[in-house]
């Protein structure tokens, strides 16, 4: 009888020091990026295909104040609403102190500097497959723009949600180094397939997810619920919508559905962000969504 | 054999109270969105001809561009009445925040007004004149569903 409770007290003390190497939080550090640099004038276009002024603007931004990344949009969701932070260049209140490991550390293993891990509203799972020479000239582009000291707001996040460390068990069950799509495709859907998984995080929205809020990879862009709690979120494989290619690069242009309805809701932001590739980007995405696998 | 007619009866009743039912449209709702079809109809004209699907015409952009601007000097205060946003009644996309305190509809409205009213004043003067000017229309376009239209379905 001693030696079996034993045996147990073993095993538990096994199984929550697995569990803490598990849920521990891995830091990307100087070495591992030794001689990475960033190219501000390159990050402009990561940032755009990225999405993040879509998310860290304030609500309702417009031109140039798109650039203020002040945070505090709310994104409602079954776990509780989160608040986007303020990620602007501020020492203080924004990122502007970080070095860029600190900044792919958050970005790929969605953990902060302080050593927190971050709820996947935030999309380090999608910028994880990003690389890394993409992330510096973003890191480095972000600097450039302008600081705002408005403080983040809180998360609105209950118990059991709210313990962070959990989210490390999270992690180790949906943080994933592959693609969505696998199948071959061409080197322009390659490009688009970049694009939209690792950088615009497209599937964010219009995967459906699992009970644990995982993105349901069998249903890749079968579109989903509205978070908000009305309405869907579109299927985008090629049956679904039935556009051309060019129909679909036009509206990530334009915005302008072929039959000339005019997107609303984030996806008005997001064709703002798109607005700003170049025209062989928005083809790209286009020539992707159109080699994804069909979904009912 | 009065059994199975009565019944008969009964069904056919039934399926016609129902076929009322799915049918039943109101007014206001249909002519806001015949509005919102004359809108895109217009839009399409200047929209093909700025993704440069169809030739630039100028006496075609004008025509689009008035009708866009007459569209938007019609008086809106009878196609939105209290009880037609989506929580009350089907076959609308209408949110509810239209009608509420804090609304920006009406601003909203006076903006698509305004680049209707820019638009139609270039849109015979060349592609890039009328491809420049159909921007503030669809922003403003944009910015109304972005807060007061109900994702489909």
């Amino acid at each position: 009888m001693r030696g079996f409770v034993r045996f147990v007290v073993i095993l538990g003390l096994v199984a929550g020091a697995a569990g803490l190497w598990l849920t521990r939080p891995v830091h990307i550090t100087d070495t591992d990026i030794a001689g990475l640099t960033g190219d501000p004038a390159a990050g402009e276009a990561v940032f755009w295909a990225a999405g993040c002024a879509s998310c860290h603007s304030a609500d309702d931004a417009e031109g140039a104040d798109r650039l203020i990344l002040s945070g505090g949009q709310a994104f409602p969701s079954e776990f509780g609403t989160f608040r986007a932070p303020n990620i602007s260049s501020d020492a203080t209140h924004g990122i502007g102190d970080w070095t860029l490991a600190q900044f792919l550390t958050a970005l790929q293993n969605g953990i902060s500097p302080e050593g927190q891990h971050y709820y996947p509203a935030f999309p380090y799972t999608a910028y994880r497959l990003a690389e890394r020479q993409d992330l510096a000239d973003l890191y480095a582009f972000m600097q450039t723009l302008p600081a705002s000291d408005t403080p983040s707001e809180p998360h609105d996040v209950g118990f059991p949600f709210s313990i962070r460390r959990a989210v490390g068990a999270w992690n180790a069950l949906h943080l994933r180094d592959d693609f969505a799509v696998e199948d071959d495709l061409s080197a322009e859907a390659e490009r688009g397939r970049y694009l939209a998984e690792a950088l615009a995080h497209c599937g964010e929205c219009h995967t459906p997810r699992n009970a644990l809020g995982g993105l349901d990879l069998a249903n890749w862009l079968g579109g989903a619920p509205d978070p908000s709690g009305r309405g869907t979120i579109p299927n985008v494989t090629p049956g679904a919508i039935g556009w051309s290619e060019g129909e679909i690069a036009a509206y990530l242009n334009d915005g302008f559905t072929p039959d000339f309805d005019v997107a609303g809701g984030h996806m008005r932001s997001v064709i703002l962000n798109m607005a700003e590739l170049t025209e062989a980007d928005r083809a790209a995405i286009a020539a992707y969504l159109l080699s994804v696998p069909d979904m009912p | 054999m009065t059994l199975t007619r009565i019944l008969i009866a009964s069904a056919l009743t039934g399926a016609l109270a129902l076929a009322a039912t799915a049918q039943e449209s109101n007014p206001a709702v249909d002519a806001r969105q015949g509005q919102f079809q004359v809108m895109a109809l217009n839009i399409g004209v200047l929209g093909n001809m700025a993704r440069g699907n169809t030739d630039y015409d100028a006496e075609t952009a004008q025509a689009a561009a008035n009708n866009l601007l007459a569209v938007s000097q019609i008086d809106q205060r009878f196609h939105w009445p209290v009880g037609t946003d989506n929580a009350s009644i089907e076959g609308t996309r209408a949110l509810p925040a239209i009608w509420e305190e804090g609304s920006r509809v009406i601003e909203i409205w006076g903006e698509f007004g305004a680049g209707a009213e820019g638009l139609a004043a270039v849109a015979g003067d060349g592609l890039d004149a009328m491809r420049a000017a159909l921007g503030p229309v669809g922003a403003a376009c944009g910015s109304c569903h972005d807060d007061y239209r109900a994702p489909a379905n």
